[in-house]
This record gives structure tokens, C-alpha cells and sequence, in this order.
């Protein structure tokens, strides 16, 4: 027998897709065969691993699924809002070594000094304590606008739709494509609007909770799609320290904002190898935004996770988009076709003015609403 | 007295039937669970040092854990869904917490727990197998990977693959599988081995 055949007989064997005659058969040989007899042992430990495999990739599959649609049914409050009082335990005990050093320095010069110095360091102290909870009140205040409460209706959605998230985009495929935060999207529609103020209605192809990354797509007569992307997804890493800017529209009178920082660390929040730390102001609205090395690639999407740090911003990594992109293609969307992603990088280089007004076009608000 | 032991008993008929939907993938039971159970996580997580994020990653897991478990011919549950998702996810947020170097201490809970020392090493074992069979299955590349995936993952069949691939028969897509399999076994095992 050949080998081919005789992994296909092994295969029916073990799955019991065999006659009762030819089973006694195989046993037989199997019996008489050692090699034959290894070959079955290690293709059933193969078997067995692939079908754990499969059930708990169907699995995580199942509870990905329902848990993003209880998610987006409001079973559950989002992030960590929930918790402002233990934040402020966690703020206090934070700080609380340095309120205890500061309260420790002002009680040595408070006994080695004066009297008036004793008078002033308690008060000291307590500008301290004013200053941390300044700060979660400012924390308490990006959470609630994180939201992007926007109320007001506009043409190309439906009357009664309520906007209730918001954020940016940016096109990578001349189709209409466009990748996006998955938390950009907590809707059931979504609109686009380019950098001129134009709206177009886009469909949700695909979003991923995980990843927090999601696609779009255009479709809308009024679209008119460029002849090229002038950008590259950069499927390497970006190293530590390079200069990146970023364009999107954290403002709510849609303008676009640019924005230029740096690589800070090579992973995200706790620590998220899916992740860059960067340098960079960014703001709720800015989700989504692409983040551009100088060479003009997009290395990462900007999502916005600062907690406690002011400039301090995360990004998914570029490479995500390709696992996204793998995804969407192998599901062959039929409806919105298959992406194909921008070979050259045609954007000007040397001018970063006449780059930025070149790149803006390919770049979207995006809002999503009920 | 006798009321509450109808009870008690209808409490327990019903952990039996999601576990019993559960092992079968029933998406009811699936969220029933996490209609009953998620929010008492979340609060732990947050409580706890985490996020939000966090909290969803250690339930999944705590998720694939119970599911695994009841899979498995010799499962018995010797006690509450509740009580077990809880133990697992305290499992392994301590883990997580002591990996990130950010550990100060028992974790504050009211909630009771049992040890799952014995289960997570499962859990362990079954995910490095499957990090390994992930990898080797991406690194084989296309057809391959989507041609087995759709053989021994979704269970299509020859004829169906061969259409889907566009082979001009079922035989062509066969030996074209059996190559792929040869591959992925290879990379399998090399990496499974080195495990072991």
C-alpha cells in the first residue's frame, strides 16, 4: 500500500468509517505490523490534539459571540467606570507612599524650623491631596467622554437613529474599506465623513472584540473612490523611539487634528504584546486613527487606553490588520468582495505639509448609531 | 423544610441541564452563564487591580476551562457553576497579577472557592497543544491551512472542498489534503515533541 493510502485507511479506521470485515482485517495487520501499529497510535494522538483543537476554537468562537452581544444589548457597564471608588483607593494607595514621604519631610522640617513652617506643611499636605483627586475627577470626565455622546441626527441615517459612538477611520482598499476601532462601533449603523464634510453610509463587514479592531465599507452612490492608497501597512515592527504622527478627529466639530509623537514602548497596557505605548496627545475621537511612522507606512492603529498618564496613548499594532484582513478574506465575503491592500507608499516624503493634505482624504470620522 | 429541598433540588436540575447544554455548545446555555456570572467576576477583577478586559479574558477562560471539564467522560462537579467559574477565574487572575509582578496580597472576595490546582493544569496542557497546533496550522499557509481546516475542522467533505477550492475533482483536492496533512503533522509533532 501506499503511504497515502494507508494514512486513509488509518483515518477511517480511527474515525469508524470502516465495514465490519474490513476492520477485523485491518486489525489483523495492524497486530502483525508494527510499523503499521505505530503509525495508527501516533496519527489517533494527532487526531485527538486536532479535535481539542477544533472544540475549543468553536468554543471561544461561541462565548466571543455572546458575550459581544450581551455586550451590546447593555447587559454589562464597560470598562472600569464601575469601579471609580476602588480607583480612588487604588489612586490613594498609589500615592500613598509619596503623601507619607511628603507628610514625613514636612513634619522634619516642621520640628527642625520654625514655627510658621509647622503651620505651613500640614497645609501642604492637604494641596497634595487636592491635586490626586483633581486628577480623578479628570480621569472620571475622559471616561464620560470617551463615550461620544453625540445627539444630534443627521441626513443619511435613519430619522429616529441616536448617534452613540464615535470616532476615526481610515480607508485601506480603493473599495471602501476601512479599518476602525471595534469600540468606535457600539451601534447597529454607521456613517462616515470625510475631511470634507461629506457623509456616506458604511456597512459593519466585520469587528473583532478582541483585537478591538473592525472594517467598514463604504456604500454609497456618492462615493468616489480614489484611483490608489497612497500608504502601505508596515508588517514589520516599529522600533523603539521613532518619530510617528498620527491624523484624526477627536473634535466634535469634525476637524481633522494632527498629531506628532514617538514610539515609547514595544508593548501596550499591562503589558499587550498586540500593542505599542506611544507618546502622543491623543484624545477620546482619536480612536481608530492610523498611526504613521516617517516613511509614511501606517504602523498602528491609535485606541486609546491612557489611564492615569497624560500623553501616554496605545495603538494596535499594524500586523493586526493583516490577521484581520486573513479573516475577512478567508470568510470569501461575497457581497463585499476581497480586500487587496496598497503595494506602494506614493505619498510625498519630503513635504509633510503637502503629505498630511495628501493622507487626510484617506481618512474618516466615523459615527455610529442606533 | 420540604419546600426548600424542592427547591434546592430544582437549583440543582438546572446547573445539571446548562452543563448539559454547555457540553453540547447550546449558545443558551453559554449565555446564561454569562448572564448569571460575569457581572460577580467583573466586580472581583476590578476590585482587584483590573479592567474590564481583563475581567472578559480570565471568565473565557474560566469558560473553556468548565467546558473542557464537562466534555471529559469522568466530569463531576462536586460543586456550584458559580462557586467553580469563581475559583477558576480567582485562579487565574492571581496568575495573571503575579506574572505582571503587580501581586500585594490575598485578593479580596467574600465569595467561597474550591481548589482547581488539578483542573488548570489541565487547562495548561490543553493550551499549549492547541498554542502548538495554532501555529503550526498558520505557518503552513494557503490552500493548506483552509483546506484543513475545512476537512477536519468544519467537517466538509471532499467534494464539497474541491468545489470550494476549485480542484477539478475530488481525488486532485485528496492528494492535495494528504501532502498538507503530512506538513502540518511534521510541524506538529517537532514542536510537540520538543514540549514534551
Amino acid at each position: 500500500m501506499e503511504d497515502k493510502e494507508l494514512l486513509e485507511t488509518i483515518e477511517r479506521y480511527l474515525t469508524d468509517d470502516m465495514s465490519s470485515q474490513e476492520r477485523t482485517q485491518f486489525e489483523t495487520l495492524r497486530k502483525n505490523t508494527p510499523d503499521i501499529d505505530q503509525m495508527v497510535v501516533e496519527h489517533k494522538l494527532f487526531l485527538d490534539h486536532m479535535q481539542s483543537y477544533a472544540h475549543r476554537r468553536s468554543f471561544a468562537k461561541l462565548t466571543s459571540h455572546t458575550f459581544n452581544k450581551l455586550l451590546a444589548a447593555g447587559e454589562w457597564m464597560t470598562d472600569d467606570s464601575i469601579s471609580t471608588k476602588t480607583k480612588v483607593i487604588q489612586l490613594w494607595n498609589k500615592y500613598k507612599r509619596v503623601t507619607a514621604i511628603a507628610a514625613s519631610v514636612g513634619g522634619f522640617i516642621a520640628l527642625t524650623t520654625t514655627i510658621l513652617v509647622m503651620s505651613l506643611s500640614p497645609s501642604l499636605n492637604g494641596n497634595q491631596l487636592l491635586q490626586l483627586s483633581n486628577d480623578i475627577e479628570v480621569i472620571k470626565k475622559k471616561q464620560q467622554v470617551q463615550g461620544h455622546l453625540i445627539n444630534e441626527v443627521k441626513s443619511k441615517v435613519p430619522g429616529n437613529a441616536k448617534f452613540i459612538s464615535g470616532g476615526s477611520g481610515f480607508l485601506i482598499d480603493t473599495k471602501g474599506f476601512i479599518i476602525t476601532n471595534t469600540h468606535v462601533l457600539k451601534g447597529n449603523g454607521a456613517i462616515v465623513i470625510n475631511s470634507e464634510g461629506q457623509e456616506l453610509h458604511a456597512d459593519i463587514i466585520y469587528s473583532d472584540y478582541s483585537s478591538d479592531l473592525a472594517l467598514l465599507k463604504i456604500d454609497d452612490e456618492d462615493f468616489k473612490a480614489p484611483k490608489n492608497i497612497p500608504f502601505v501597512i508596515r508588517k514589520k515592527r516599529t522600533d523603539l523611539g521613532e518619530e510617528i504622527f498620527t491624523l484624526g478627529y477627536p473634535r466634535n466639530d469634525n476637524d481633522i487634528v494632527y498629531g506628532k509623537g514617538y514610539l515609547s514602548a514595544q508593548t501596550g497596557y499591562n503589558g499587550d504584546s498586540n500593542a505599542y505605548q506611544i507618546q502622543i496627545s491623543a484624545n477620546p475621537g482619536s480612536s481608530g486613527a492610523p498611526l504613521f511612522n516617517d516613511k509614511g507606512e501606517i504602523i498602528g492603529i491609535i485606541n486609546t487606553r491612557q489611564k492615569q498618564a497624560e500623553g501616554v496613548a496605545f495603538a494596535i499594532k499594524s500586523t493586526k490588520i493583516f490577521d484581520l484582513i486573513e479573516t475577512v478574506n478567508e470568510k470569501e465575503n461575497k457581497k463585499a468582495g476581497k480586500i487587496k491592500l496598497s503595494k506602494n507608499n506614493t505619498a510625498n516624503l519630503n513635504n509633510r505639509k503637502s503629505q498630511l493634505s495628501n493622507l487626510k482624504n484617506y481618512i474618516y470620522s466615523i459615527r455610529s448609531y442606533n | 423544610m420540604i419546600k426548600l429541598s424542592i427547591n434546592l433540588l430544582k437549583a440543582e436540575l438546572n446547573e445539571q441541564a446548562l452543563l448539559k447544554g454547555l457540553a453540547g455548545n447550546d449558545s443558551k446555555a453559554v449565555e446564561t452563564l454569562y448572564k448569571s456570572h460575569f457581572s460577580s467576576i467583573q466586580h472581583f477583577v476590578l476590585n482587584n487591580n483590573g479592567s474590564f478586559d481583563d475581567a472578559r479574558d480570565v471568565f473565557q477562560e474560566a469558560m473553556i476551562t468548565l467546558y473542557e471539564k464537562v466534555q471529559s467522560n469522568s466530569f463531576v462537579l462536586t460543586c456550584q457553576i458559580k462557586t467553580y467559574l469563581f475559583s477558576i477565574c480567582k485562579h487565574l487572575w492571581l496568575k495573571r497579577l503575579h506574572q505582571l509582578g503587580k501581586y500585594s496580597g490575598p485578593l479580596s472576595s467574600q465569595e467561597e472557592t474550591i481548589s482547581v490546582e488539578q483542573d488548570m493544569r489541565e487547562f495548561d496542557k490543553k493550551e499549549a497543544s492547541f498554542e502548538i497546533m495554532h501555529r503550526a496550522l498558520n505557518s503552513l499557509g494557503e490552500p493548506c491551512k483552509s483546506l484543513l481546516e475545512g476537512y477536519y475542522l468544519n467537517k466538509k467533505g471532499m467534494q464539497e472542498l474541491a468545489a470550494d477550492f476549485g480542484y477539478t475533482n475530488a481525488d486532485n483536492a485528496k492528494n492535495q489534503k494528504y501532502k498538507c496533512l503530512m506538513r502540518l503533522k511534521k510541524l506538529f509533532f517537532a514542536q510537540y515533541n520538543i514540549g514534551e
